[in-house]
């Protein structure tokens, strides 16, 4: 693999509670090539968020606080960062968008407004000359008559117009790296297509990298070229998406998988759903996070967090079953 | 079929409303609320262009006559004339201007401390937001009158000192509706995302977090004004605001309030402004929060 746009290492992010130190994140690494698309999936709370929050320093800190971990990009160490040195990267290099489009306008300042802020910061451009590309920019993710639409609120627009003046507002410096924390959750499901295929679209033309959080596997399969299996904050399974959908090596990811409802298979009657709950992060269980909820759990489970386990073709997993058939 | 073809055909762009055009029209059917917005408009013009006008017809606030001395009302003098045989009426106005002005830049400064002060506040959060919010609780504590006095002794008894004076005082209530509206409104998506784009702190608070507050301050603001209209009142009845010959409506309502068995007029006129324009603004300002509350459709 050539050099990596972004390299995480050792990622933890743990927050101070009154309930004691919850691990929010705990000892992530992936790196991302340039033009690449990764999906991150996980449950809800598993840390999919907070990692990217981490990588643009979002997390509120305190309580959130880093006791290891790196994230190299363009050499530098976004954890090591000054707010002011870490504001010049956001936004410019590398943008997010989040998963609810309704709330994340705001919706006393004008569509434009919002948008020729940015490049205000990050270009040092006068409003006027920030509209023409704001305008152009709209254009480009697909809303119509934009020279109009640009002087409304967001309350006048839709959830999948807002969603996709989101993406403007993110894609409008070229970051070269976009970060997508469930783009298409709050939308319907013909949005979520048109909004995925858009983000695909954008990603080849300016020739950027993606990180797609989601819960959806049906997203990951559509879009990603690799896909990172998150629970308890780790990564348990990481590989290119056909490797992880074909042979998933880890019990956690099987279930998953088992889990997406099927509509051509009428032999099945009920759902599969994963026993029990996800962990207190706060009061992780020893040994394998996921033992609890495992269906070929050992005793070596129980006590000992298992090795990472390569499978040649880029493909890994944390898993001592895995282990022992690899 | 020609119908559905037209149903085809591109439609004009609807042209959006924006949230205060929403306002405004359910200001627009609050019948009382609009009301009393015209009252208060016709008392700030007449306060505001009346004592020009008096002035053409030669009537001013200040021109004694004392051997004219006190008069009911008649044509000339419409409200009647006071001890000093001046006009009322042209006292009234005049009165209304400096109790008005008093009044508005009282809670424009109150408004402004009280604003930045609570966004500040409740955007850092923390230990400095519970520092800031304890130095709060504590003149909250002190006796505000108290400290109006005080300060008008210290620094004299001008005018502009007496709205400074009572903003000054007035800010910690609208501070702390401020710091608690931001507190949920931080919270909200929209000020990550415009974190993640690299908004700096100094311009999440001025462009996206006060904004979001306007339609809470500015209904504190309209009922500031009666209270610090009110406020104004007490201190010229106690003999600390405004200086004779200028008079201000709590000035007038004292001088008439010691004759009003004889000259009752001199009560009445002044009296019965100053509480149409306390009943208006008070009123005004319930009409605006109803018309601000987007869950009142």
């Amino acid at each position: 693999m050539t050099q990596p746009l972004i390299s995480i290492r050792e990622l933890h992010t743990h927050f101070r509670t009154d309930d004691g130190i919850v691990k929010a994140v705990d000892g992530v690494s992936f790196d991302i090539a340039a033009g690449e698309t990764l999906g991150i999936v996980g449950e809800s709370g598993s840390g999919k968020s907070v990692t990217c929050l981490s990588m643009l320093g979002l997390v509120p800190s305190p309580p959130a606080f880093f006791p290891r971990g790196e994230v190299l990009f363009d050499g530098l160490d976004l954890l090591q960062l000054r707010e002011q040195e870490l504001k010049d990267v956001r936004g410019d290099k590398i943008a997010m968008i989040f998963q609810d489009s309704m709330t994340s306008l705001n919706p006393y300042l004008t569509v434009e407004r919002q948008l020729t802020e940015v490049l205000e910061i990050h270009r040092g451009i006068s409003r006027r000359e920030a509209r023409a590309q704001c305008i152009e920019m709209l254009e480009m993710v697909g809303i119509p008559s934009p020279e109009k639409r640009i002087d409304q609120y967001p309350h006048e627009y839709s959830g999948g117009m807002r969603q996709r003046v989101m993406i403007a507002m993110a894609l409008l410096c070229k970051p070269r790296l976009l970060i997508a924390d469930e783009p298409t959750t709050a939308l319907d499901v013909t949005i979520q297509a048109q909004i995925l295929e858009l983000i695909d679209e954008l990603k080849r033309e300016l020739n950027m990298s993606v990180i797609l959080i989601t819960h959806d596997l049906g997203v990951i399969a559509g879009t990603t070229d690799r896909v990172a299996v998150m629970y308890a904050g780790r990564i348990v399974e990481q590989g290119s998406t056909e490797a992880v959908f074909a042979t998933p090596c880890h019990p956690y990811t099987r279930g998953l998988l088992q889990s997406i409802p099927r509509l051509d298979d009428p032999t099945v009657e009920k759902l599969f759903a994963i026993p029990g709950v996800p962990p207190d992060l706060s009061a992780l269980p020893r040994g394998c996070p996921f033992h609890p909820r495992c269906d070929s759990v050992t005793d070596r489970c129980r006590v000992e967090y298992p090795d990472i386990v390569q499978f040649g073709n880029g493909q890994w997993s944390v898993c001592w079953e895995a282990e022992a058939t690899a | 079929m020609s119908t559905s073809a037209q149903n085809l055909e591109p439609r004009e762009l609807i042209e959006g409303t924006s949230l205060w055009q929403d306002a405004w029209k359910r200001l627009r059917k609050n019948r009382m609320a609009l009301i009393c917005g015209y009252i208060v408009t016709g008392i700030i013009l007449s306060c505001v262009v009346g004592p020009f006008l008096m002035a053409l017809w030669g009537y001013d606030y200040q021109s004694q006559n004392l051997e004219y001395g006190a008069h009911s009302p008649s044509l000339t003098h419409w409200f009647g004339t006071d001890f000093f045989g001046r006009d009322l009426f042209t006292r009234v106005l005049y009165g209304g201007r400096v109790s008005l002005l008093v009044g508005f830049l009282a809670a424009v400064v109150s408004a402004t401390i009280g604003t930045l002060y609570g966004a500040v506040s409740g955007f850092a959060g923390g230990r400095v937001d519970a520092i800031m919010m304890r130095i709060v609780d504590v003149l909250y504590a002190l006796p505000y009158m108290f400290l109006v006095i005080i300060l008008v002794t210290i620094f004299g008894r001008r005018l502009e000192l007496v709205f400074i004076a009572l903003g000054f005082v007035g800010w910690l209530m609208t501070a702390r509706i401020v710091r608690g509206q931001v507190l949920s409104l931080k919270q909200q998506e929209f000020i990550q995302a415009a974190r993640s784009v690299g908004v700096s702190d100094t311009a999440i608070v001025l462009r996206h977090l006060i904004p979001n507050t306007l339609g809470p301050i500015i209904i504190y603001f309209t009922l500031t004004v009666p209270s610090m209209i009110l406020q104004e009142a007490f201190l010229s009845f106690l003999g600390l605001g405004v200086q004779e010959p200028l008079p201000s409506l709590g000035a007038l309502i004292n001088d008439g309030a010691n004759q009003m068995v004889v000259f009752w007029w001199q009560l009445v006129f002044p009296g019965t402004v100053m509480a149409l324009l306390l009943f208006s603004l008070n009123f005004l300002g319930d009409g605006l929060r109803d018309a601000l509350d987007p869950k009142m459709k």
